[in-house]
């Protein structure tokens, strides 16, 4: 295992979990056509703060997902806004065919919060673990697909989620995050990349947990080696920001995508696509989980085990940086 | 409310005349699921030509009643019903199964007026029905949900979980109908996955249960009006059927499940149906004569 992560203390980060919960009741007060839905995790996803405060529209389904998902497309043709918790690993595999077809197939307007994503429920196994969400809800036709970096992104992410009109799915992670932002107007944009840091070298692009981690990366390599690295947090990977991700391949030549997910199917997957059809050459790597059932153990252990820490990062970079930008 | 004379009648001509309707369809298409279309036809003409409250000019009319149709890949013969209901043209029919027809083998929600959800995964119905119900509710409408499952897709998990969900909730709002013809695709279903003791089944996950025979109107209404006077359980309404009902060279075959005709079975089938029809009026006492033959589904003696 590779040098552990810097890591901050609790009181210095956010549970997105919680923050999703406090934003859902907020946006409750407003719009009574909001109902909530939970498969017995209504205390673990915090879908239960909306819960306690709006108990008439609140449905505990018990620890039955498919009869969840599809109560959510009856509520949502009835013309109420359900959003919908569970576990990433059950939202997005145990309850996926009811998604497809109960849900995106008719574009319902359902929203789907799912917690403890990536390797977030490390100590979990890989029964919790969840790695393929991103390609497998990438794949769905009319869903939208968010990953937001921390509590103060989770709440922009919440929130145009309800704005938008059709089906969502929102992944944040178990326990607390590192801050991203310190503050919420940073000008956060549904579908648009947000730029962390500009530069030329390189770009880093990333989501969730790994933005943060990217920020520290490309910080440290800029004091120790001068480096100049664009860090693009694309909290939104579907519809992805094709522009970013072609002014990158432009005027950097270099990128790394970094994803708490395996490296097949989710946003290097996403990014790779959009970069290769530009028709431009550019040195391209991604990191994530390398195809494999994760080992057991705490989040940022994890994340340093398979390379996508910021230590991961700076030495991927690094390795990046001492080759061409591209070789035919 | 019983059915009065005139309505019996009225629902035995529509019923038969649908049941032709839904051969040409069949027909047209190429192939279809006539088996289990033909089961479920008089289900389907009694909630729509008695019971629910619709209005086909305005597919989308806030308080219309509900139907999902969770046994979905019988849209040969919901099909027919809403065109000739008036919900869209009925010469888009003859278009059934053809490349770019809005008519597919499964009824889609988004192309087809008058389909509330898309089904055809089985066992996706019931979940569906109920969010609609519980949604009636928190919004305080009248409206009602109807779910009509077939027996082979109770072998699905997601239907149980939907059935305990309906009698947690309370879900009285919501009528549950299975039509029960003891066949799918791959044989009878108490060979290939057994139910029995099916109503039990229904009563043990919280419901009030009643058996009936699936293909005589007085019956299904008798249970129709019970269900909708729920009040402290929701209702399933088993109703023994009769798969490819009405059509002799089919009737009870699970092979029919699926299948094609040509103009000879086609024309064949079409006179099965008129002999059915005259033998079912002479059996419930609406036309006078000799019945041609015992009627083939014998459902139990509606609960009291």
């Amino acid at each position: 295992m590779s040098k552990m992560t810097n890591t901050k203390p609790d009181s210095e980060k956010m549970s997105a979990s919680e923050v999703y919960g406090k934003t859902l009741s907020e946006l409750g007060e407003k719009h009574p056509e909001i109902v909530g839905l939970s498969a017995d995790l209504a205390g673990s996803t915090k879908i239960g703060l909306f819960g306690s405060q709006f108990p008439d529209r609140f449905f505990n389904a018990g620890i039955a997902e498919q009869n969840m998902f599809g109560m959510a497309a009856g509520l949502a043709s009835a013309g109420l806004v359900p959003f919908v918790s569970t576990f990433a690993v059950f939202a997005s595999m145990r309850a996926l065919e009811q998604l497809h077809s109960d849900i995106c197939y008719p574009n319902l307007n359902v929203k789907i919060i799912a917690t403890h994503a990536g390797l977030s429920f490390g100590q979990a196994g890989s029964t919790h673990h969840c790695t393929e969400d991103l390609a497998i809800m990438r794949s769905l036709a009319n869903l939208a697909v968010m990953a937001p970096a921390d509590g103060i992104e989770t709440a922009h992410a919440v929130r145009a989620a309800y704005e938008r009109k059709g089906p969502v799915y929102i992944r944040i992670n178990r326990g607390f995050d590192h801050t991203v932002y310190d503050r919420p107007d940073y000008g956060f944009e549904f579908g648009k990349a947000q730029m962390m840091r500009d530069g030329s070298d390189l770009s880093i692009i990333c989501c969730g947990s790994t933005v943060w981690r990217a920020v520290e990366a490309a910080k440290m390599l800029e004091e120790s080696d001068g480096l100049k690295i664009r860090v693009l947090n694309m909290h939104t990977i579907k519809p992805i920001d094709k522009e970013a991700i072609k002014k990158a391949v432009k005027e950097t030549g270099r990128i790394i995508t970094a994803e708490d997910h395996n490296i097949f199917g989710g946003l290097g997957s996403a990014v790779a696509e959009v970069a290769a059809e530009t028709g431009r050459p550019f040195a391209f790597k991604r990191l994530g989980v390398p195809d494999t059932y994760s080992i057991i153990g705490k989040h940022e252990d994890l994340m340093a085990h398979y390379g996508y820490d910021e230590n991961g990062i700076m030495a991927a970079a690094k390795e990046m940086m001492g080759r061409k930008p591209y070789t035919y | 409310m019983p059915l009065t004379t005139e309505e019996r009648l009225r629902l035995e001509e529509k019923a038969h005349e649908l049941r032709c309707l839904s051969v040409d369809t069949v027909a047209w298409a190429g192939s279809g699921h006539i088996g289990g279309a033909m089961s479920a036809m008089d289900i389907l003409t009694i909630l729509y030509h008695k019971y629910m409250k619709i209005d086909p000019k305005t597919p989308d009319l806030p308080d219309r009643d509900r139907f999902v149709l969770s046994k979905g890949h019988v849209g040969v013969g919901y099909a027919p019903l809403l065109a000739e209901l008036g919900y869209f043209d009925k010469e888009l029919l003859k278009k059934y199964n053809h490349t770019g027809s809005p008519l597919g083998m499964h009824l889609d929600s988004l192309k087809v007026p008058g389909v509330e959800a898309s089904t055809g995964s089985l066992g996706h119905g019931l979940a569906i029905g109920l969010g609609m119900a519980l949604g009636a509710r928190l919004k305080k409408e009248a409206w009602k949900t109807f779910v009509l499952l077939g027996d082979g897709e109770c072998n699905e998990g997601e239907v149980w979980e939907s059935a305990m969900a309906a009698s947690h909730f309370k879900a009285v709002n919501l009528v549950t109908i299975v039509d029960r013809n003891m066949c799918m695709i791959d044989g009878p279903t108490e060979e290939v996955m057994g139910l029995e003791p099916f109503a039990d089944k229904w009563k043990a996950f919280g419901f009030d249960v009643l058996e009936v025979n699936g293909h005589d109107f007085k019956e299904l209404a008798f249970a129709l009006d019970k269900a909708l006077a729920a009040k402290d359980k929701p209702v399933a309404i088993i109703a023994n059927t009769i798969k490819g009902c009405g059509i002799d060279f089919i009737a009870g075959d699970y092979k029919w499940h699926y299948g094609s005709f040509d103009e000879e079975t086609k024309a064949r089938a079409k006179a099965s149906l008129v002999r059915y029809k005259e033998a079912r009026l002479v059996a419930v006492g609406l036309a006078s004569g000799v019945a041609a033959g015992p009627l083939p589904a014998q459902g139990k003696e509606p609960a009291q």
